[in-house]
């Protein structure tokens, strides 16, 4: 028979995955899907009562941190700068409503898709994550935290109980385009975040993209951001993105599209996040 | 820290409850077993469709997420608590609007569209697609959900109240359906929503190998090392004809297979255990061991393997041919001929309904209630399985959460049925999402090739077709796939000349069988893209071209058959004439722009015929006067949604001359009902609907000759009497003093109708049909040309149903079969073994179905009850080739493989760029 704790407190929890081999729980969303039909044979720790330590949006030390447990509708309504646009307008395309009133953000990250909404946008960001476990705390890079196609850094006594943005990055605007074969509840085809920082003379003073579904784990375009650097924040932004500036992508051919699709997508997309985020519209790609 | 469980306390709809139960057992699961709260639905298990959404604290939430152990505390709101008293203003404008058709998402919508209300009255569209967005519907098409939601505040009182009382109205009438109460309350019971008590769960083990030899291990030994587990069977123990099959000559599906497997997901073995024990166990330690074979998955491959059944050289399963003329030499005469290939994919019929259904022992009567579109059908299969006479099994169909063809077949009713009939235990099964779409029917995937011409002056001189339709492992409707679409590939347009074959190839794919249309969609897709292309070779508008070659009355069809009066395509293609004329201007405006985003406009047409292909088809209706003076009609053909229990009782009451009110009806039991025949091939309305007008005809004459009046005398109902009146003269029938028979009938009528068709002879001619529907469809649309996405801005859909005899309900076949068109068209693709769910296999959401502008054509059919003709498929074969012809009108490209995914739109694109 499998346990089943429901802690009260970050440290009984903290407890309790030092003790023993814990899956942990939070909104569901991605655990009973994985789960399927087949009986319930691990040990279930449930983390949904430490919302009141985990949860919320909070300016401290320098960063905005999202509690791990937040979930994704208080993201999407959240108070947040416009450098956060992005992920607020992914957390919409987060399954549906259903799941964003429930889904974790922590979840999201540490469920380590691909094709996570949620990825791309904190990767503008330079959003680190915060790993607590008995008597130790860390902050790994989201680049650095997620490894691969459901793979993570994690250990299996921690949690992720936050994310972190430093304010440094928070500046600016961004937005986020999803490419999908359908118009709600859809994985990506392919998916892009963008986030641009101006000077006083309107030009690009920082430039963060990120793009999503197009390799194992979501990959930033550093070359493209430097060839950013220092043009003018308009609607050309689009017009600078070339082939050479995706090759750090490595997609596969799919259900969903192929590999060259997604290449050739992937920069119409990237373009499109680029425009919204030096001041068009934010706009939807997905059919 | 909890880890002994202990009850969980929350509330329900308001009412305190403490459960006991696992923590992590699923909310839906609780709410429904536990709490007998079954309103809650399960589709998926896995948060994709939302048929279980309810409210958690006024948040909507799929119950099929969440751990009980988090509803503690917490207030949980279900379909059951929306009524209070009378229906929630939301539940009345579902029901108002037609919101509601087969019912099995509606309490999913009715939870997400009440938690936007409460927060917002008055939503816009958008709101409401985005609040709904996570439910999926299979039948409405979505857009009288949108209306129903935006209306239910409205302030002033609804305009189209329904007007079903008045004698002579009732045909023609927008009655609201009249099942349509318990679909918003979440009393209607589906297959899934009752279990006896201490009945046995039943696992399926199913073949993880497209093809494979198997044998058991220790099944004594398996069963003994699990408490709880009560017995396993398998087709040693099966006592009668291992083979079912929906075309008995055909019949070659074992219930249970026999140590080789065809397909991956065919039943090997039935587990029937304790609810529990069977819940816990995992079927990856069932003793059975499996050696691969090679398989074929295509048809090409399929026709050079060694055939998966004897007798069935080649896999050729049925090669279906219609010839008339010279068709090479029409073409070879012609000024202008075009040809193509168009390659379709598996398409998978997701209902949000899984199969399910329990059966049980009623004396020595074998009793299976479960969701179906053929119960008669049904009751024969399974009796042949287990080798009983048809008459000691009773099939009791359950409300059906949609069928769209693949509940014609056999799924779980032999199974379970074994299982009742070897314990005497009752034993239900609900199939997973997963088992249903790996074990269940498909839309054949169709490689077809076409050549049509034409003379000078744009009429067509000739086509030949040719297609090959991977029909997988087993028979099911692959014969009929064959036999319809040579008979139909022509389109609904005079052809002099003609040669046309299609071959049901065997595959260790899934077995495909009915789908909406049997393979016609398929087949118009083919032939309408090459009428584009004939008009633009000829220079002819797209739509003057199919009106000049639109069959007219007193021309033969490509069988020969001349029918003198009722076809309609023309009057369907006269009718779309404003809209098209608009929409080309329109794109013709936007596209002036020359942006990334280019408007195109399509049309595509076509027919069907209602009913079995040149083969007896009848239907039987029943009804009787009690001696308290109510009517009561048994009424078989099976609602799946599709509104037959509405349509056929206003038939009946209006041949019949008492008002629906009067009406009370029994279903589709085989122990209490005659057989009206399958739901299937859009025969209901016109074959049972002409049964229950001519049994309606015959209960009046009889009354009618009891009274001594002539034809022309009123009937009314006044409590036990019936009152006939003629002129100034009026005559009371006094029931309670008149004899009952068996049933308690004071006056009864039981009819049956059969088309008049004729076979077919060895080149396909003869009169197939006695009756076909027909219609046409203007799509317009936006391709992105540098994302190949496709926008779909509205559909005109004009359809001939020969007379409308519920507005309201054709309305609702119209829209839900473009959905599922459009599904077709754009991103429906079913891979086996690698979309077994639907978050992989994409289905159409609240997001994707555009405006849809349903015209009625009603030009009536000599044949049908007050004229009417068939609907159900019709009215999704057009919407995929209008929609292919809108995307070539938008960039020049034409997708040659469904779906056209964004992906092949700009491959399209970009090779028609080179």
């Amino acid at each position: 028979m499998a346990r089943y704790a429901r802690p009260r407190s970050l440290d009984e929890a903290l407890g309790l995955l030092a003790g023993s081999r814990w899956r942990v729980l939070a909104g569901g969303t991605d655990f009973y899907p994985a789960l399927g039909a087949a009986p319930l044979r691990d040990d279930v720790l449930d983390i949904t009562l430490l919302r009141d330590e985990l949860a919320g949006i909070s300016e401290i030390d320098g960063h905005y941190v999202i509690g791990g447990l937040t979930r994704w509708a208080d993201i999407v309504r959240a108070a947040l700068p416009p450098a956060f646009d992005a992920l607020r307008q992914a957390g919409r395309e987060v399954g549906s409503v259903q799941i964003q009133n429930r889904a974790s953000i922590a979840g999201n990250l540490c469920n380590a898709s691909p094709a996570a909404d949620g990825v791309p946008p904190l990767l503008a960001l330079d959003a680190e994550v915060e790993l607590r476990s008995q008597g130790c705390r860390r902050l790994v890079p989201l680049a650095a935290f997620i490894r691969g196609n459901r793979r993570t850094a994690i250990s299996a006594d921690e949690l992720l109980t936050a994310i972190r943005v430093p304010k440094a990055a928070a500046r600016g605007r961004s937005a986020f385009v999803k490419l999908g074969a359908r118009r709600y509840l859809v994985i990506s085809i392919a998916m892009a975040a963008a986030r641009i920082a101006v000077d006083g003379a309107g030009r690009v003073a920082t430039a963060a993209v990120a793009v999503g579904a197009c390799s194992p784990v979501a990959r930033r375009l550093l070359a493209l951001e430097r060839s950013l650097i220092g043009k003018p924040a308009n609607e050309s932004l689009g017009d600078i993105v070339e082939p050479h500036h995706l090759a750090a992508l490595s997609p596969i051919d799919d259900v969903r599209g192929t590999a060259a699709y997604r290449v050739e997508a992937a920069r119409e997309i990237v373009a499109r996040a680029l425009r919204a985020a030096a001041g068009g519209e934010a706009q939807e790609a997905a059919a | 820290m909890r880890l002994a469980p202990s009850p969980i306390a929350f509330r329900v709809n308001g009412a305190d409850v403490a459960v006991e139960a696992p923590p992590m057992a699923r909310l839906s699961s609780v709410l429904r077993d536990r709490l007998g709260l079954t309103g809650t639905k399960v589709g998926c298990d896995a948060g994709d469709c939302g048929a279980c959404t309810v409210l958690v604290d006024g948040q909507a939430a799929c119950a099929c997420l969440v751990p009980v152990a988090q509803a503690a505390g917490a207030e949980i709101r279900t379909v059951e608590g929306l009524a209070n008293g009378a229906l929630s203003a939301l539940q009345e404008a579902f029901l108002r609007h037609g919101a509601a058709q087969c019912g099995i998402c509606t309490p999913g919508l009715l939870m997400a569209g009440t938690a936007l209300l409460e927060a917002n009255p008055h939503p816009t569209e958008a709101e409401v697609q985005d609040a709904l967005g996570g439910v999926l519907c299979r039948c409405t098409g979505y857009r009288k959900i949108i209306a129903a939601v935006m209306d239910a505040n409205a302030d002033s009182p609804p305009s189209d109240r329904p007007e079903g009382g008045a004698f002579r109205s009732i045909v023609g009438a927008r009655i609201p359906r009249l099942d349509g109460r318990p679909k918003v309350l979440g009393t209607e019971m589906f297959g899934a929503d009752e279990r006896p008590a201490g009945a046995l769960s039943v696992l399926v083990i199913r073949s993880p190998h497209w093809h494979a030899e198997f044998a058991f291990g220790d099944i004594a030994g398996f069963v003994a090392a699990h408490p709880g587990l009560v017995a396993v069977y398998t087709a040693a123990d099966i006592p009668g004809r291992n083979r079912f099959g929906v075309i008995p000559p055909f019949a070659d599906q074992p219930a249970l297979a026999q140590a080789h497997a065809r397909f991956r997901g065919e039943a090997v073995a039935l587990v029937a255990g304790e609810p529990d024990a069977i819940a816990a166990l995992d079927p990856a330690g069932f003793p059975v061991e499996w050696k691969p074979l090679p398989h074929v998955l295509d048809c090409e491959a399929g026709k050079a393997a060694p055939p998966l059944h004897e007798a069935r050289p080649g896999n050729l399963l049925v090669a279906g041919r219609v010839v008339r003329g010279d068709a090479e030499a029409a073409l070879t005469a012609s000024a202008v001929t075009v040809s193509g290939a168009i390659e379709t994919s598996h398409v998978e019929h997701a209902y949000i309904e899984p199969e399910a259904g329990h059966a049980f022992m009623d004396g020595d009567t074998l009793a299976i209630k479960a969701c179906t579109q053929a119960p008669v059908m049904d009751r024969d299969d399974t009796a042949a399985v287990l080798g009983l006479p048809p008459e000691k099994v009773r099939i009791v169909p359950t409300a059906t959460g949609g069928g769209f063809g693949s509940k014609l077949d056999v799924s779980l009713q032999p199974l379970i049925g074994l299982v009742a009939l070897k314990t005497g235990r009752p034993a239900a099964l609900a199939y997973t999402r997963a088992e249903s779409m790996a074990s269940t029917t498909k839309r054949h995937p169709a490689r077809m090739q076409a050549t049509i011409g034409a003379d000078a002056d744009g009429r067509v001189t000739g086509m030949v077709f040719d297609g090959d339709f991977n029909t997988g492992a087993y028979a099911s409707w692959g014969p009929t796939v064959a036999s319809r679409v040579p008979v139909h590939a022509s389109g609904p347009y005079f052809t002099p000349a003609y040669r046309a074959e299609a071959r049901a190839i065997h595959t260790n794919g899934p077995i495909s069988g009915a789908f909406r249309g049997f393979g016609v969609p398929q087949a118009a897709v083919m032939q309408e893209t090459l009428y584009d292309e004939l008009a633009g070779r000829l220079g002819i508008d797209r739509l003057e071209f199919r009106l000049r070659n639109a069959l007219r009355n007193g021309q033969p069809t490509v069988c020969g058959q001349v029918m003198e009066a009722g076809v309609g395509i023309a009057d369907c293609l006269e009718a779309l004439k404003p809209r098209w004329a608009q929409a080309l201007v329109d794109a013709e405006a936007f596209n002036r722009g020359n942006g990334t985003v280019r408007r195109g406009v399509g049309v595509a047409s076509c027919w069907y015929g209602c009913g079995n292909t040149g083969i007896p088809n009848p239907s039987t209706m029943k009804l009787g006067i009690t001696a308290d003076g109510r009517v009561i009609l048994h009424q078989g053909a099976v609602d799946i949604g599709q509104g037959s229990n509405t349509v056929i009782p206003q038939i009946c009451a209006e041949a019949l001359g008492l008002p629906l009110e009067a009406f009370g009806f029994v279903g589709g039991d085989t122990a209490l009902t005659p057989d009206a025949g399958k739901t299937s091939a859009s025969r209901q309305t016109y074959i049972s609907g002409k049964a229950a007008e001519k049994a309606g005809r015959a209960l009046r004459e009889r009354i009618l000759r009891f009274a001594n009046v002539s034809e022309r005398a009123e009937l009314s109902l006044d409590g036990g009497s019936i009152v006939v009146r003629e002129g100034a003269a009026s005559r009371r029938i006094e029931l309670a003093s008149l004899p009952a028979d068996e049933e308690g009938y004071v006056f009864r009528a039981e009819e049956t109708y059969d088309p008049p068709t004729a076979p077919l002879d060895e080149n396909g001619q003869g009169r197939p049909y006695a009756v076909y529907g027909w219609g046409a469809q203007v799509a317009e649309l936006e391709v992105d040309r540098t994302l190949g996405t496709v926008r779909l801005i509205r559909i005109t859909a004009a359809h001939d149903v020969g007379r409308a005899i519920n507005p309201l309900l054709v309305e609702g076949q119209v829209e839900g079969g473009i959905a599922q068109g459009l599904g077709m068209a754009l991103m429906e693709e079913y891979v086996p073994g690698r979309t077994e769910n639907l978050h992989d296999y994409l289905i159409p959401t609240i997001g994707d179905v555009p405006e849809i502008e349903t015209i009625l054509v009603e030009v009536p059919d000599p044949e049908g009850p007050f004229g009417a003709k068939g609907l159900g498929e019709h009215v999704l074969i057009p919407t995929a080739p209008a929609i292919l012809n809108a995307i070539r009108h938008a960039t020049g490209a034409l997708v040659t493989r469904l779906p056209a995914t964004p992906s092949r739109v700009l491959a399209a694109i970009r090779e028609a760029g080179r």
